[in-house]
């Protein structure tokens, strides 16, 4: 079943970009990464699905509801991490924590404090007193207090030290071992491939690759890496070449036996061929616009 | 009912400070009165003969020298301003604000509809501007008494019903001005508040500007009029509900619609 299902779903702001056509599909149970750089569309997204903002045209789907005829219905499952976890000045992360429950007319007060705890958070403080990693805390405990369904997350690390970013993908790896599914929104390419089962990568408003971390890092591309030269065949087709003293490195895409021919004739005395990092799928994406 | 008591308690200080200020000029005014009253049968003729500015403060057709007559003119203003000024801010910021502090995001990420954050919002504003004309009546009371003086019963009653009734609309209309901007309310709530009140004394001094008293919520608010005719004019009363119920009806049809500014 999916759980988040969009068909063509378009938010245009006039001249600005938003998003166009995004047909994207999340399965129940998926860790799933949304990936792309700052002003592709990624928080665009989120925010129709979430009805903050009004698609342009198109349809999405959450559950199977609506997401704008249902959406109070909806958000009773989801919890959602935005990018600026911003809250009301003068009032405590307990009042903050309990207003978030108080509207979901739920009690979490167990949870909240068995997050708290795990994530070090002073509930006495002042949110207007917190650093951006503490409010991030708050926000991460808003969004998982009352055991969603489907957690929705922002670049939710961004603000976070290393220890805290650990703790807080193994709670949600846990949450998502429960059963909960997780869409994570992120740039970091390594949280997304470290954590995610499946991902969708979106340019300039636009999916343009939708499949499993598996599959996306499987491209025909190979990272090849040798040492003994400093220049290349001009006939290999090689790109994101870099030299690095006697050594050369370059995503080579073509057949394998072109490549070994046109390595015979040079003076190299080691070489090793790699799957490329999913950075490297990602720029790939990028530079190529999704033709591959 | 969370999100009206949450929006009480994020209110209650800006309430209590303006509540207490207005409270305590009323009280004052009154205090004063004794003292006014002693030299008024020198003054009454100055008062009276200030020509524009007499007419516009409704001196002409109210003596300084009578508890009522005084407390419309001096206190009147003072409420009729500073309620006013409150019912503004507390209308122009209460949907603006979230967009501003960046909280709607939060909030409306919650399950509960636009509709009702809306309501919620609404209510909590009115609220506030009852408390506020609820602790100035009882101050007025009881300042009264401590001096010695009573009031005219009905006319202090229909007095401050239209007092009331003018400042849910100034806040009514800010409303739905608030659901329109996510910058700059303050400015705008105090400037529409403050143009109002200046049409009422335009209007007051020329009989040419007889129109604007269907413009401004101050004309049925006028307390010379309150009190020396003993009603309300229910005519320019129900122009001002009708429109404090579009500025109202405005406000929620805009926000139910609106994109949320991240």
């Amino acid at each position: 079943m999916s759980v988040i299902e969009t068909k063509k779903l378009t938010k245009s702001y006039g001249k600005n970009r938003g998003i166009t056509d995004l047909d994207l599909s999340v399965s129940e149970g998926d860790f799933f990464g949304f990936i792309g750089p700052n002003g592709a569309g990624k928080s665009t997204t989120i925010r129709t699905l979430l009805g903050l903002i009004y698609p342009t045209s198109g349809e999405a789907r959450i559950f199977g509801k609506d997401i704008i005829r249902d959406k109070t219905d909806i958000l009773s499952d989801i919890g959602y991490m935005p990018s600026e976890a911003t809250f009301y000045n003068r009032m405590k992360v307990k009042e903050i924590i309990a207003l978030s429950a108080k509207i979901r007319k739920k009690d979490c007060s167990a949870e909240a404090d068995r997050l708290c705890e795990r994530l070090t958070l002073d509930k006495e403080k002042r949110v207007d007193e917190l650093s951006l990693g503490n409010r991030k805390k708050v926000s991460i405990v808003c969004a998982l207090q009352h055991k969603p369904r489907l957690c929705i997350l922002d670049e939710p690390t961004s603000g976070l030290d290393p220890l805290m970013q650990k703790e807080f993908f193994d709670i949600l790896r846990e949450r998502h071992s429960d059963g909960a599914t997780i869409f994570l929104s992120s740039h970091v390419l390594s949280e997304i491939q470290k954590n995610c089962s499946r991902a969708a990568i979106i340019k300039e408003g636009r999916l343009i690759a939708l499949d499993s971390v598996g599959n996306l890092s499987k491209t025909s591309a190979k990272r090849v890496v040798l040492h003994g030269v400093n220049t290349l065949p001009e006939s290999l087709s090689a790109r994101s070449v870099e030299v690095n003293g006697d050594s050369v490195s370059f995503l080579y895409n073509g057949d394998i036996r072109a490549l070994l021919n046109a390595l015979g004739s040079l003076p190299i005395y080691d070489m090793t061929i790699t799957e490329p990092s999913l950075d490297e799928i990602f720029m790939h994406y990028y530079e190529k616009g999704g033709e591959n | 009912m969370t999100i009206y008591i949450k929006e009480l308690k994020q209110s209650c200080r800006s309430l209590c400070i303006w509540t207490a200020s207005i409270a305590f000029m009323m009280l004052v005014c009154i205090l004063l009165f004794p003292e006014m009253k002693s030299e008024m049968d020198s003054v009454s003729d100055l008062f009276a003969n200030m020509g524009g500015f007499t007419a516009a403060f409704g001196m002409d057709k109210l003596s300084f020298g009578e508890i009522m007559g005084f407390y419309g003119i001096e206190c009147g203003n003072v409420l009729g301003i500073g309620g006013g000024f409150f019912a503004a801010l507390a209308g122009i910021s209460v949907l603006a604000n979230e967009e501003k502090e960046r909280t709607a995001e939060f909030l409306l990420t919650h399950p509960v509809s636009r509709f009702s954050v809306v309501s919620q919002k609404l209510l909590s504003v009115l609220t506030q501007v009852v408390v506020l004309n609820v602790v100035v009546v009882g101050v007025s009371l009881i300042s009264a008494a401590a001096i010695g003086e009573e009031f005219e019963m009905k006319e202090f009653i229909l007095l401050h019903i239209a007092y009331l009734i003018m400042q849910l609309e100034i806040s009514c209309i800010c409303f739905g001005i608030s659901a329109f901007i996510r910058r700059g309310s303050i400015g705008i709530g105090l400037g529409l508040a403050l143009a109002l009140y200046f049409l009422n004394i335009v209007c007051n001094i020329s009989e040419q500007a007889e129109f604007l008293r269907y413009i401004t919520p101050y004309a049925y608010a006028d307390a010379s009029s309150i009190i020396s005719e003993s009603k309300l004019d229910f005519g320019l009363i129900a122009v001002g509900a009708a429109v404090a119920v579009i500025g109202a009806a405005v406000g929620f049809f805009r926000y139910l619609k609106k994109d949320i500014s991240a």
